[in-house]
């Protein structure tokens, strides 16, 4: 074939996937336009008559709103407004769960990943199926049992489920499963060798989990941290069931209950919906580099 | 997980010679890295599992929920009546007083739902992981930081955010239609009751699935393709180029290149994926709950939104219980058939 053929059909080619690629990518970004409208909207209607990128009178009065005003929803005593979660309240209350979450799910995680990983014992196998099986059991009806006993456990004179820490720990369980399975999957493709000369100059098993695998382990890591944290930051239903004390509540559990109402003001949702969703895109955009072979890598060579 | 033991091959990876005394110390090392975890689990995850699989086989209401079994002082006042399989029975016998109740349809459904799902999930995903990958794109960088926002965006978020785009009135769905009509001439309806119709598109084997089910199965094919060609994307990143070369040089096709060099090393690293996506997708409680919410007439409900609302609106603990110790067979079942059919297949790989 001559050259010349080459390029064009390689030119035909571009164009064939540009027009692929920006349907999907019109298809991807339709639901977010519409929810960034609505969040501009000044009305704070029910909901929006007509398709406009940016409405009349578009303004950022909404995110102010979430942003500076209390929550009268979310308060200690309901007369007192001053009593009322506001954001920050709110973010620092999401921050405290979702960074526990991912920290009790890599740090557990790990090790126990790194047991699958590099020890052969007995139960061995029957250890890895428990965690996946784990995963398949629905946790709706767990709700009860879990309640009971997370109330026996008192610190400081406070049942460990009404705390934030508790929640955390109830939510790494959930995210543990995956956490084990993925990095013990990533662990596998770190040569042996490495440990191996390790030892032999004289490391613990110990240190060559710290400095060896975990340092070589960075992208599977940072997948862990990012989908526990997504646990934290977003779930809703086990919070509302535990935590007592409004001082405690987090963003989704604020958003939650202003889809609740009557009427959902319905700008604010949007706009606190963005906000909510504004540190899970950075830390994925952040992460975006390790997500790829963090997800696969163990999968693929292991 | 028994007592911990190293067996032979341990001490031929770690090298060395081995005694006795250092597997025993392997062992122990071993149980010590998974004690956290491991503990973790016991109480959050297994304790109450153990707990629900009791409560399947009682009549647990809400007037039993005083009932602390670590307090035996609760035992004589709060504890439900053991009534044997009745709950069972009750769920798979669709003996349940609830709107439109029936265990085959429900089974039925979720499992068309996890199947419809999957297949576009992978097939999508794959395609555009394809079309990324592919030499000389332009855009690459920012079409791959916009694919990714659908996964990223909070589940629950977008899940509403759905909702209300099939609104039959205010929607964006029907408002795109009606613009597509102004500029095309076209006479589409614009007034479609997305989740609440309660027509069947399709008749024949297919026809108790209402329109809301495509509605929903649209929304979560946004959701859930992403994830699908982050993982296809890494796999298509691990084949060599020199076995595309070396196909090439063999004279193969543009279609055989992709069913003989592409598909069988992309799929041990779609496998364990496509597992993942099995069970969140049969799972899948956000979206069906907040977009049908079980409309038309409790057409749209999977097995686990069922369980939820035996539980937050029913209070039947010991039937949400029987249920989903029932869910779980049925996901252990589908595990282990896609995990026989994948080993059925494997003889199918080149390497």
């Amino acid at each position: 074939m001559s050259s010349k053929g080459k390029t064009f059909r390689n030119i035909l080619r571009q164009i064939g996937l540009q027009i692929f690629l920006l349907s999907v990518t019109a298809l991807v970004l339709f639901p977010i336009m519409w929810i960034l409208a609505l969040a501009l909207d000044p009305r704070n209607i029910d909901k929006p008559l007509t398709l406009t990128l940016i409405p009349p009178g578009a303004s950022f009065e909404a995110f102010r709103k979430v942003l500076l005003e209390p929550f009268e929803l979310l308060c200690r005593n309901p007369a007192d407004p001053s009593t009322c979660m506001t954001f920050i309240d709110l973010l620092k209350n999401s921050l405290i769960t979702a960074l526990g979450t991912s920290l009790f799910s890599v740090a557990f995680g790990a090790t126990a990943a790194y047991a699958f990983s590099r020890f052969r014992f007995i139960g061995r196998q029957a250890g890895m199926l428990g965690f996946i099986i784990l995963l398949m059991l629905p946790s709706t009806g767990l709700l009860a049992p879990l309640y009971v006993l997370l109330s026996q456990i008192k610190i400081a004179g406070e049942p460990l489920r009404a705390t934030l820490g508790g929640l955390a720990i109830a939510y790494a369980a959930s995210a543990l499963p995956f956490s084990v399975w993925n990095l013990k999957g990533y662990f596998d493709t770190v040569p042996k060798a490495l440990e191996e000369a390790a030892l032999i100059d004289g490391a613990s098993v110990t240190g060559t989990f710290f400095r060896i695998i975990l340092p070589l382990s960075t992208p599977a890591i940072a997948v862990t941290i990012l989908f526990s944290f997504m646990t934290g930051w977003t779930e809703f239903i086990l919070a509302w069931a535990f935590l007592e004390n409004p001082e405690r509540f987090t963003l989704a559990m604020a958003l939650r209950a202003m889809q609740g109402q009557y009427a959902t003001p319905w700008s604010e949702f949007a706009a606190m919906s963005v906000l909510m969703s504004l540190p899970i895109l950075i830390l994925f955009y952040a992460m975006q580099r390790y997500i790829v072979s963090g997800l696969t890598v163990g999968a693929v060579k292991g | 997980m028994a007592v911990a033991k190293l067996t032979k091959d341990k001490a031929k990876e770690t090298g060395g010679r081995n005694s006795f005394m250092r597997r025993l110390r392997g062992s122990v090392t071993a149980w010590i890295y998974i004690l956290p975890a491991g503990l973790i689990m016991l109480l959050i995850s297994f304790a109450p599992q153990v707990f629900q699989i009791w409560m399947s086989f009682t009549d647990f209401r809400i007037a039993n929920l005083r009932f602390n079994f670590l307090d035996p002082s609760t035992y004589e006042k709060y504890a439900p009546e053991f009534i044997g399989l009745e709950n069972y029975i009750k769920v798979l016998l669709s003996q349940l007083a609830l709107e439109n109740y029936d265990f085959g349809r429900l089974f039925a459904f979720n499992v068309t739902w996890t199947v419809a799902n999957i297949i576009f999930h992978v097939g999508l995903g794959v395609a555009i992981a394809l079309a990324l990958n592919s030499k000389n794109l332009i855009g690459r960088r920012l079409y791959r930081a916009i694919f990714i926002i659908p996964w990223a965006l909070p589940g629950y978020i977008t899940a509403l955010t759905w909702h209300n785009m099939y609104d039959d009135r205010f929607g964006a769905v029907n408002q795109l239609i009606a613009i597509f009509n102004e500029n095309f001439g076209t006479t589409l309806a614009t007034d479609t009751r997305w989740i609440e119709a309660s027509g069947s598109p399709l008749g024949g084997i297919f026809s108790f699935l209402p329109l809301a089910f495509y509605a929903v199965l649209v929304a979560n094919i946004w959701l859930g393709w992403p994830f699908m060609t982050v993982v296809a994307t890494g796999a298509l990143q691990s084949i060599p180029t020199e076995l595309y070369e070396a196909a090439e040089i063999d004279g193969a096709s543009g279609w055989q290149k992709f069913t003989r060099v592409t598909v069988p090393l992309i799929r041990p690293g779609m496998v364990p994926a496509i597992m993942l996506g099995t069970i969140w997708t049969f799972n899948q409680f956000n979206v069906i709950y907040f977009i049908t919410e079980g409309k038309p007439f409790g057409r749209t409900e999977i097995l686990i939104t069922q369980a939820f609302k035996l539980v937050f609106e029913q209070r039947l603990y010991g039937v949400a219980a029987a249920f989903s110790i029932v869910v779980f067979f049925i996901l252990l079942g589908l595990t282990l058939l896609q995990n026989y059919a994948t080993r059925a297949t494997e003889a199918y790989d080149v390497v």
